[in-house]
């Protein structure tokens, strides 16, 4: 067991019900787990929708949190990512404001080069902004945002969250 | 045909076999009540609180071993049982607590009385759900049955809108429930048990801690067989005991906070620790790094998520108690344990437990007056000092049963608790072990006792103070006594002396209270008084309160500062 602290993937099948995202929701908030990104959405049947979690944790931690949400009435299933190939994707809109014709071009440049590691382009444009969409693995949406911070000043940033599958043949992540 | 949601819910109730229910009416739950009253065969309780009906109803359920059915209304109802079912999921007690809601269509709206009563309870409710489809009530009720009392027990909320109250729908109650996310573990790895018991055999000095799990599966006997033909000595959690005769060669006492100086040195010294049924809660294991620290841990639970979350056990075992000492039972067999076993009794001797006797009456008297009187049936406590001497000396043997707040320390727990379990079980004896302080929590109770006929004796340890925290203030605080005394303004503590003079009155005159409610009160000042009041308070039929009138400078010893590790008792 580590007590080294690290980012830990979650996939958890549960009811499609009222109150279930909270309960999840709340014993993160309840027993202090530190909760990085949680999304939900429906699965092929309708009633059953999946979360995909990111914790920060330890070991011990971290296997404490797969047995709580294993208790859960609501919890039909927990997937533990972690360490096994998946396919990952984080959706992330950036609108940088008030840029001169040369930032334009810079934030282009940018989109450029990042467009080598997948889907990353500009959607929407305007006199002295425009709007990034990038869905990217949340590590490579992390650099993206550094980087924006630091070449621009004026910038809104929309994250989604990450969404994960497992690979069926591929050991990318 | 159809039929109305609370129709169905009454037919839930009968065919689950609930004879009695604990119901304080309100605006939106009197439609369900109205439906009982045409009912015949369930006895409905009214309390006079909602927290009290919760601890009545946990109280039923321990006696019984049914669920206990809780009924209460929306809003302020609702709220008043949050303490009870939390104490309810702390010690794994199995309730189904149905709370009236307003109709759908008020939901969000401010209304009258409306709380969202799931939303509040959603972290301590093994499940909780608002009906909102009349046609899922049936499979619901049925769910909060079954996963109220199967697996590791606890308290189920249902909240009810009124609407569904009233509105038709199937008439079905199904007799069975899938529930894809509910898997109770209803079977024992053989391997990791055989590795258990592998473990136990290379042991030179192993030990048993059993907590409240081994009673809860109904245990005791398999564990008392396991620990005699292995010759392993037994020490127990506050809610294990009694998970082995008190009696028994091999029982060495509680262990933890004031647990006996043998029990806690015995699982600092020992070799093999099998725990079964117990959690491993910081009142028990002290400071986690020392705890224990020369045993290899083995932990019997059917609760995945109890094992290796506070202590980091050698050989986890996901099981029902009872099932895995059945499969240990087939290869049980001696072990040489004579030298280990006579060390824990030299150290038992070195520090028994024990009071002083030459300053009048003291805690112990009054717990073996109490164990001389009602040697049978159940003893229930509240919380605090009484608690610990109770669960030093009151003697849990085969046909006795011990019930108290283990997990949340709920204050103002046993007196209600007394009455449900009296309520539940007839014709045992049942006995309350109070304090001054705790009794005051719920003592509106008596009204329920009297209205109902409940047939108990409730013991209130009076030392005119909130003894426990006292204890705190007088041992780690300067003997600053803020906030601990329950006297008039008369007996206010000065300068850490304890009040003696003339104007000290304690409130209220227990005595005097309880012949308000035509019960009997009898006040105790003197050890000599102690068996024939407890005998008075047998043989009167109806309730019995008698106040022991104790010393307020007696403490509970041994005791351990919270946090500090088991072997640093103060004796």
């Amino acid at each position: 067991m580590s007590s080294i602290l690290k980012n830990r993937w979650i996939a958890l099948y549960v009811e499609n019900e009222v109150g279930v995202l909270a309960k999840v929701a709340g014993l993160f908030s309840g027993k202090s787990y530190n909760l990085q990104s949680l999304t939900v959405g429906t699965t092929e049947h309708e009633d059953i929708s999946r979360m995909t979690i990111c914790v920060t944790s330890d070991d011990v931690t971290f296997e404490q949190i797969k047995k709580q949400l294993n208790t859960m009435v609501e919890v039909i299933k927990v997937m533990d990512l972690t360490n096994i190939p998946i396919h990952m994707k984080e959706i992330l809109f950036a609108k940088l404001k008030r840029i001169t014709t040369e930032e334009k071009a810079e934030a282009f440049r940018i989109v450029e080069v990042f467009a080598a590691s997948g889907h990353i382009r500009v959607i929407d444009i305007g006199e002295d902004s425009l709007i990034i969409e990038s869905a990217l693995t949340e590590r490579r949406n992390n650099e993206l945002c550094a980087l924006l911070r630091s070449t621009f000043k004026h910038i809104d940033i929309v994250r989604g969250g990450a969404v994960a599958v497992e690979a069926v043949s591929t050991s990318c992540r | 045909m159809d039929i109305t949601g609370k129709k169905l819910f009454v037919k839930a109730l009968l065919e689950e076999g609930v004879d009695t229910v604990f119901a304080y009416p309100g605006g939106y739950i009197t439609d369900v009540l109205d439906e009982l009253y045409r009912t015949d065969g369930i006895r409905i309780v009214l309390p006079r609180h909602e927290q009290a009906l919760v601890h009545e109803a946990e109280g039923y359920a321990r006696a019984t071993g049914k669920p206990g059915v809780c009924i209460v209304t929306s809003g302020p109802g609702a709220t008043n049982t949050i303490t009870g079912i939390v104490d309810a999921r702390y010690d794994s007690i199995p309730l189904v607590v149905i709370t009236g809601q307003v109709s759908q269509g008020l939901i969000g709206n401010d209304a009258f009385q409306e709380v969202d009563i799931v939303g509040m309870t959603r972290s301590v409710v093994k499940y909780g759900v608002t009906v909102r489809d009349r046609k899922k009530l049936g499979k619901i009720l049925k769910m909060a049955f079954y996963i109220a009392s199967s697996g590791k027990p606890g308290p189920v909320l249902i909240d009810l809108p009124k609407d569904i109250q009233l509105a038709q729908g199937p008439a079905e109650y199904p007799s069975e429930v899938h529930i894809r996310g509910y898997k109770p573990n209803e079977s024992v790895h053989i391997g990791q048990l055989k590795k258990a018991y592998k473990l136990l055999r290379t042991a030179r000095k192993p030990l048993i801690l059993a907590g409240g799990g081994v009673r809860i599966a109904g245990a005791n006997e398999e564990l008392t067989r396991f620990a005699e033909e292995m010759h392993i000595p037994v020490v127990t959690t506050v809610m294990g005991k009694g998970a082995i005769p008190e009696d028994h060669p091999l029982y060495v006492g509680n262990s933890g906070m004031h647990g006996r100086y043998a029990a806690n040195t015995a699982v600092n010294e020992c070799d093999v620790l099998f725990s079964i049924g117990t959690r491993f809660n910081d009142r028990i294991t002290g400071d986690l790094n020392e705890f224990a620290q020369h045993a290899k841990i083995i932990h019997v639970d059917v609760d995945t998520s109890s094992i290796s979350r506070n202590v980091v056990v050698d050989v986890p075992v996901v099981s029902d108690a009872k099932l895995a000492l059945e499969k240990l039972l087939e290869w049980a067999s001696p072990k040489k344990t004579k030298s280990w076993r006579e060390q824990i009794g030299i150290w038992q001797q070195a520090h028994p437990l024990q009071m002083r006797k030459d300053r009048g009456m003291t805690p112990q008297m009054i717990m073996e007056g109490i164990n001389e009187v009602f040697p049978t049936g159940i003893v229930v406590t509240d919380v605090g000092q009484h608690q610990m001497w109770a669960a030093q000396y009151i003697k849990v043997l085969n046909n006795r049963r011990f019930f108290t707040s283990g997990g949340l320390g709920t204050m103002g727990f046993g007196f209600p608790a007394a009455i449900g379990a009296k309520i539940g079980s007839g014709k045992e004896d049942v006995v309350c072990i109070t304090g001054d302080g705790g009794m005051q929590m719920n003592m509106q109770e008596l009204a329920t006792c009297m209205y109902e006929d409940v047939d108990i004796t409730v013991c209130i340890l009076n030392n005119r103070y909130l003894g426990m925290v006292r204890q705190f203030q007088q041992v780690f605080y300067g003997k600053r006594y803020v906030a601990t005394s329950l006297c008039n303004s008369g007996g206010r503590p000065q300068n850490g002396k304890l009040s003696d003079s003339a104007e000290a009155k304690y409130l209220p005159d227990f005595v005097k209270w309880a012949e308000s409610y035509d019960a009997l009160g009898i006040r105790v000042d003197n050890e000599a008084d102690i068996i024939s009041a407890l005998r008075q308070a047998k043989e009167h039929k109806g309730t019995a309160i008698v106040e022991f009138m104790i010393a307020s400078e007696e403490i509970v010893l041994p005791m351990v500062k919270g946090g500090a590790p088991m072997t640093d008792m103060i004796l």
